[in-house]
C-alpha cells in the first residue's frame, strides 16, 4: 500500500507497554507493510497514549484479523449476557 | 570502491528553513570529487535499511544523504516514529520537496561535490522520489524502487497532504529516470509499471524501466521476507551502472 491511509477511533482503555500499565485513548488501524511479522501486508494496530505518545502494537494477517474481529464481538455478546442478563449466550462465544 | 568511509549524523536546513538531521556518508581520504544522492527514508521510518543504503552508496563513490523526514515527530525507535507520524496523516508533500531540496543543497555544499546529485527511494519514497524529480529543479537522475501510487487507481487515496498523483506531474520531469519494480508487486503492480512507462515515452523522458520476476514489493530490503537476493544485485548492479553514467 505505501501510504498514510489509516483509520483512528478514539478508546477508553489500559495497555501494558514498555513501561508497565498506560491508559490508551486513540487506535490507530490501518493495512500496509509491517515491521516485524513476516508478511507483505498486515492489518497493524497501535494503542495509543496520546499525551506520551507511547503505543502498543500489534500486527496481525489479514485472516486473523478477520477472526480477532469476529472474535472481539462474539465475547462482547457473550458478556453482555452473562454479566448484564440482557441476552442469551452467542453460540460459538468463548465461555 | 572505498572502504574507509566518513559517516556522521549531521544537521541541515530542510523545508521553510528548518535545521534537521540526516545520516551523511562519503568516501574518506579521496578528494572526490564526488557525486551526491539524496536518499529518501520509507514510510516506516529512517531506519536502518535507510542508514545502510547511504553507507553502501558511499562504498561505491557517492556522497550520499538520507535525512530524516520525521523529525518533528521526535526521537525513539524508527517504526514508534513513523507510527506516530502516519497516525498523523504522514509528510506533506511540500515538506518532503522542501527537506529533498534542502538535502540536495547540503550535498552541492560539501568541497568534495561535483554539482551533481540524484534522488532515490523505496516504495513510498519511490513515489516522493518521482515527484521530486517532477517538482524541483537541478535534479541530474532519479531513481524509482517500486514507487507505490506514483499513478492513483482511487482519487479518494488523495489527501490534503498528498493532493496529486505524480504521474501528473511526469511533462515536468527534466532528468533521467531509472525504474526497478517487480513483477510480483501490488502497488506498484505491473499494470500500474507500464502505464508509467507509455506515458513517460510518449512525453520523450529518458527513461530505463527494470522489471523483475519473482520479486514483488521491497525485494531490496534484507530486513523483511520480502528480500530477493539475486534480483535485489541486479537491481544494484543496474541503479551504480545508472548513476554513474549520469553522475560522474
Amino acid at each position: 500500500m505505501c501510504s498514510y491511509i489509516t483509520e483512528r477511533t478514539a478508546i477508553m482503555g489500559s495497555a501494558k507497554g514498555r513501561q508497565g500499565w498506560m491508559a490508551v485513548d486513540t487506535a490507530v488501524i490501518y493495512y500496509d507493510h509491517p515491521t516485524h511479522v513476516p508478511l507483505d501486508h498486515a492489518l497493524n494496530i497501535d494503542f495509543v497514549d496520546s499525551r506520551s505518545h507511547e503505543r502498543v502494537a500489534v500486527e496481525l494477517s489479514a485472516d486473523s484479523a478477520r477472526e480477532l474481529v469476529a472474535r472481539i464481538t462474539a465475547a462482547l455478546d457473550s458478556g453482555d449476557a452473562i454479566h448484564l442478563g440482557s441476552r442469551e449466550p452467542v453460540k460459538g462465544a468463548a465461555p | 570502491m572505498y572502504r574507509d568511509l566518513i559517516c556522521r549524523e549531521i544537521k541541515y536546513k530542510g523545508h521553510e528553513g528548518v535545521e534537521k538531521n540526516a545520516y551523511y556518508a562519503r568516501p574518506d581520504g579521496a578528494a572526490g570529487p564526488f557525486p551526491g544522492v539524496v536518499f529518501i527514508h520509507h514510510i516506516p521510518g529512517w531506519n536502518e535499511v535507510c542508514i545502510e543504503t547511504v553507507r553502501r552508496l558511499a562504498h561505491h563513490g557517492f556522497e550520499a544523504i538520507s535525512h530524516n523526514m520525521y523529525s518533528a515527530y521526535g526521537e525513539g525507535d524508527p517504526d514508534d516514529i513513523g507510527a506516530r507520524a502516519r497516525a498523523e496523516g504522514g509528510v506533506s508533500d511540500e515538506q518532503m520537496l522542501g527537506d529533498v531540496a534542502g538535502a540536495m543543497a547540503f550535498l552541492r555544499a560539501q568541497p568534495q561535490a561535483n554539482g551533481k546529485v540524484a534522488i532515490m527511494g523505496y516504495c513510498s519514497g519511490g513515489r516522493q522520489t518521482f515527484l521530486a524529480g517532477c517538482r524541483l529543479k537541478n535534479v541530474n537522475a532519479i531513481v524509482d524502487c517500486w514507487g507505490g501510487r506514483v499513478m492513483v487507481k482511487d482519487k479518494a487515496a488523495l489527501t490534503a497532504k498528498q493532493p496529486v498523483a505524480p504521474i501528473d506531474y511526469a511533462k515536468d520531469l527534466n532528468c533521467p529516470i531509472l525504474g526497478i519494480f517487480g513483477n510480483d508487486d501490488k502497488e506498484p503492480d505491473a499494470d500500474q509499471v507500464n502505464k508509467t512507462e507509455e506515458i513517460l515515452k510518449s512525453l520523450g523522458k529518458t527513461y530505463e524501466f527494470h522489471r523483475y520476476d519473482g520479486a514483488g514489493h521491497a525485494f531490496f530490503d534484507w530486513s523483511r521476507p520480502s528480500y530477493r537476493p539475486e534480483q535485489a544485485m541486479d537491481g544494484w548492479r543496474k541503479t551504480l551502472a545508472f548513476l554513474n553514467k549520469n553522475l560522474r
